[in-house]
């Protein structure tokens, strides 16, 4: 019995090493969600106090992405030059959603790193998020123009990503 | 030619390691002296042999000899020369080669200082030593060649990702390293001392001055990391709980653990096969913090370029080190003898405490850390959990580990009468009292744990300095106590200081953001901030907007800030430079963001510079009060480790020989 007491460090990290490799060969962004083909789910978000836009709002007929997003995700930092760059192009409409995170620092992170959201949604206790299925931020939905989720990209939505996956699909989606 | 040296000189390193750590262990185990003497002089080659290399990259770095591919990669002829030089380890190749010349630096110290150890286990602990350098020196030869050569040679270099050039950084790393690498020589002896199958208190003297000397540096390099994103990722904030930070954090929570029951290991001969294991275990996190940053597993604002093959690489060096140390362990702690007996209430009783807590305040960060690497082995992937796990989780334990260390020393060994504790504990505990006291009379209303963790601030100062000062009776006295006491009432006055910097700051920051126009004002915490306008300045590699604020407070003059906005032509990026004015009792901290009119795109170099001299800038001033103290309380920490450093009674096959013959 006592042996065994011994032997846990061992296995424990014996299931971490395990994990370590599962995540070293694995392309993390592709996942699919039960919401793919669904419409999106009808939220009533609070607008997010202090970054001067509308409450969250798709616009029917046109194609848009939605993000979830927090001040105190690093990943969020990652990918926010893309979205950036998404709206400037001003193909695309893009909306946000702060996920559980003070309205304050929502706006901090915005103010300070430039906003690309058109409407904004408050979800302070990530009600919402769980209505679209969302496990973490960052995740972002790709919107058709008949409002139904097409696409669902998980983690930081990198330019490699978005050259490759999301631009023939907007593309693909506009013309339908 | 420089290059073709360095990179013969590593792979001799290479050799010469390989050699370290096969030879001196078959000596020990057939007792044969020679054997186990190669140990010595194989140990200062390979340093010899590292440090040569290191200084001719560095070399290719100072004349910017671009046909070299990692100083084509990140330098630039017009980088200032402190930022050539510390661009040498501020890539993954460089820092590599940083890493293992530390590693070989300790491993040489031992071999120098360390001649009163006993023959087998010096030889046993320096060969375990030269197995980790020959691991990383073959993972440099085989993935990460920081020598190789490109043809043609390009005319100019790409330069060093702009938010890294800042002397805070420059030196962060080197300082983290000390602290990583360091613990490897804790790891060392302990896995000497399992081979030996022998632990016992002169062992436990033996690590204890690495593992001091580790920790401390491993602290201060933390709170220049954490200093530096303070000033430089303009935010404000002083801790992101960033993969890449809990890499470090983790080693340095089981680094604390260990220093303490390293000391019961030592007094009272007990805890030992605990003690080997967090030896096994700091160092494991530190490898493991490796890992994370270099192979991409998890997604972090600084990790360096990452890639799977690299990644593979050092998770079979991380299976073989630390599943093989856990495998001794497994295999040989159950035959350790256990040592003295102790009362649930004592001081080592107090020490079992604090060492449940650090471990599993460790834990949590490991969890919180690793989660996002475990969903996505379940189909999820690369998510932040964030600063609301850790503030639910992290901050609950430091609670009751603040309130033991203010306890913990008014203990007794081996059996503590409780009631005299609680009462030479009751004048701190009416100290902190009168803290909270005064936060809630003083200061604007906060939420409850604000004054909580003002009072245990309070009272974990009150205490160590009441309990120093009832050991001490009388000054003169207090000199001559010994300075591992002086060391532990320093580094635990640094956290009382550390935890009332995060407490202030945390619970009575003030802050305004919003446009202002030039000419405009806002009053915050007691000051008058006026916006003058911008202006162009220019800095060796960059051209700046810098924003001048007039910052005063009651009839004072007035103080003159200037946060910018950099923009760097050769990467194309901007960075934040906030300004910053600071005094023990808070800092005023300005950022300027982007003009008003930018739109969407944000801080590109056009709309820097072409915004019109009238335009309204996103300002962002706060008054983060006490938050200096943070700094400085690691600061006194790292210093109470170091003055524990020089007590007498580790001086004896310690590093610090050499202070004793200089003082005869």
């Amino acid at each position: 019995m006592r042996r065994a007491l011994f032997l846990l460090p061992l296995l424990c990290f014996a299931a971490v090493a395990t994990w370590f490799a599962f995540g070293l060969g694995r392309d993390p962004s592709r996942i699919p969600s039960a919401l793919v083909g669904r419409p999106a789910p009808a939220v009533a978000l609070p607008p997010l106090e202090g970054a001067q836009r509308p409450a969250f709002a798709l616009q029917p007929g046109r194609v848009a992405i939605v993000n979830f997003f927090a001040s105190w995700c690093a990943p969020c930092k990652v990918e926010h030059p893309t979205l950036m760059r998404l709206a400037a192009e001003g193909r695309i409409a893009v909306h946000g959603i702060s996920y559980k995170d003070a309205a304050a620092d929502s706006a901090r992170f915005l103010a300070q790193l430039g906003n690309p959201f058109e409407t904004i949604g408050w979800d302070r206790d990530g009600r919402a998020a769980m209505e679209w299925g969302v496990y973490g931020v960052p995740e972002t939905f790709v919107v058709g123009r008949d409002g139904t989720i097409r696409h669902r990209h998980v983690g930081a939505l990198l330019d490699d990503t978005v050259a490759r996956v999301l631009v023939p699909m907007v593309a693909r989606l506009e013309r339908e | 030619m420089p290059a073709e040296i360095g990179h013969v000189a590593l792979l001799l390193a290479l050799a010469a390691a390989c050699l370290q750590s096969v030879l001196p262990l078959v000596g020990a185990q057939r007792g044969d002296a020679r054997l186990m003497a190669f140990a010595r002089p194989a140990a200062l080659a390979q340093f010899a042999l590292v440090a040569l290399a290191f200084a001719l990259l560095t070399w290719c770095y100072v004349v910017s000899d671009f046909s070299v591919a990692n100083v084509f990669q990140n330098s630039h002829t017009a980088k200032p020369m402190l930022y050539k030089v510390t661009g040498v380890w501020g890539n993954h190749e460089g820092s590599l080669l940083l890493w293992v010349l530390i590693l070989a630096l300790f491993g040489a110290a031992v071999a120098a200082f360390g001649r009163n150890l006993p023959p087998p286990l010096a030889a046993r602990a320096l060969a375990v030593q030269a197995m980790i350098a020959a691991a990383f020196l073959a993972f440099m030869a085989f993935t990460s060649n920081p020598f190789e050569r490109l043809d043609p040679v390009p005319a100019e270099g790409r330069d060093l990702n702009p938010i890294l050039q800042d002397p805070g950084l420059a030196f962060h790393p080197p300082f983290l390293y000390l602290g990583y690498v360091g613990l490897s020589i804790v790891f060392s002896f302990a896995v000497a001392a399992l081979v030996e199958g022998r632990v016992d208190a002169a062992w436990a003297r033996w690590v204890r001055p690495w593992a001091l000397a580790a920790w401390a540096s491993l602290t201060l390099g933390i709170a220049l990391g954490s200093w530096w994103a303070y000033y430089e990722l303009g935010w404000g904030g002083w801790w992101y709980w960033d993969p890449v930070e809990n890499a470090s954090f983790m080693p340095w929570l089981v680094g604390a653990a260990l220093l303490h029951s390293a000391i019961v290991a030592e007094k009272r001969d007990a805890l030992k096969s605990w003690t080997i294991l967090l030896a096994i275990l700091a160092f494991g996190l530190s490898l493991i913090g490796t890992f994370l940053v270099r192979s991409g597993v998890l997604t972090s604002v600084h990790s360096f370029a990452s890639d799977p093959a690299r990644g593979a690489f050092i998770l079979a060096i991380l299976a073989v080190a630390i599943g093989g140390s856990l495998a001794l362990y497994a295999w040989r702690a159950p035959t350790l003898k256990p040592g003295g007996a102790f009362a649930p209430m004592s001081r080592e009783g107090g020490l079992v405490l604090n060492n449940l807590l650090l471990s599993t305040a460790c834990a949590t960060v490991f969890v919180g850390t690793l989660y996002p690497l475990f969903l996505e082995g379940l189909g999820g992937a690369k998510v932040s959990v964030g600063a609301p796990f850790f503030n639910a989780t992290f901050v609950p334990l430091m609670i009751p580990l603040v309130a033991a260390m203010a306890v913990g020393p008014f203990l007794a060994w081996k059996r503590a009468d409780a009631r005299a504790a609680l009462r030479r504990v009751a004048l701190p505990a009416a100290a902190g009292a009168l803290a909270a006291i005064a936060c809630a009379l003083a200061a604007p209303p906060a939420p409850a744990l604000a004054y909580v963790g003002a009072a245990l601030a309070a009272m974990l100062a009150a205490a160590t300095i009441g309990e120093f000062a009832a050991r001490a009776g009388t000054l003169r006295r207090a000199l001559g106590l010994p300075r591992a006491a002086w060391g532990t009432a320093i580094a635990h006055l640094g956290m009382a200081v550390t935890v009332a910097g995060v407490v202030a700051s945390a619970a009575w920051q003030s802050e305004s953001i919003g446009l202002m126009r030039p000419g405009e004002s806002v009053s915050i915490a007691g000051w008058q901030v006026t916006f003058r306008g911008t202006e162009l300045a220019r800095g060796a590699n960059y051209t700046a907007r810098r924003g001048l604020f007039e910052a005063r407070r009651g009839e004072g003059s007035a103080l003159r800030l200037s946060p910018a906005k950099r923009f760097y032509p050769s990467t194309g990026s901007t960075t934040t430079e906030a300004a910053i004015h600071g005094s023990i009792l808070g800092d005023l901290y300005v950022t300027i963001a982007d003009p008003a009119e930018a739109g969407p795109q944000g801080a590109n170099a056009r709309f820097l510079f072409e915004a019109p001299t009238d335009a309204a800038w996103a300002v962002r001033i706060t008054h983060n009060p006490l938050v200096a103290w943070i700094w400085a309380g690691a600061g006194l920490m790292a210093l109470g480790g170091a003055v524990s450093l020089t007590d007498r009674r580790l001086r004896v096959g310690a590093p610090t020989r050499r202070l004793r013959t200089a003082r005869a």
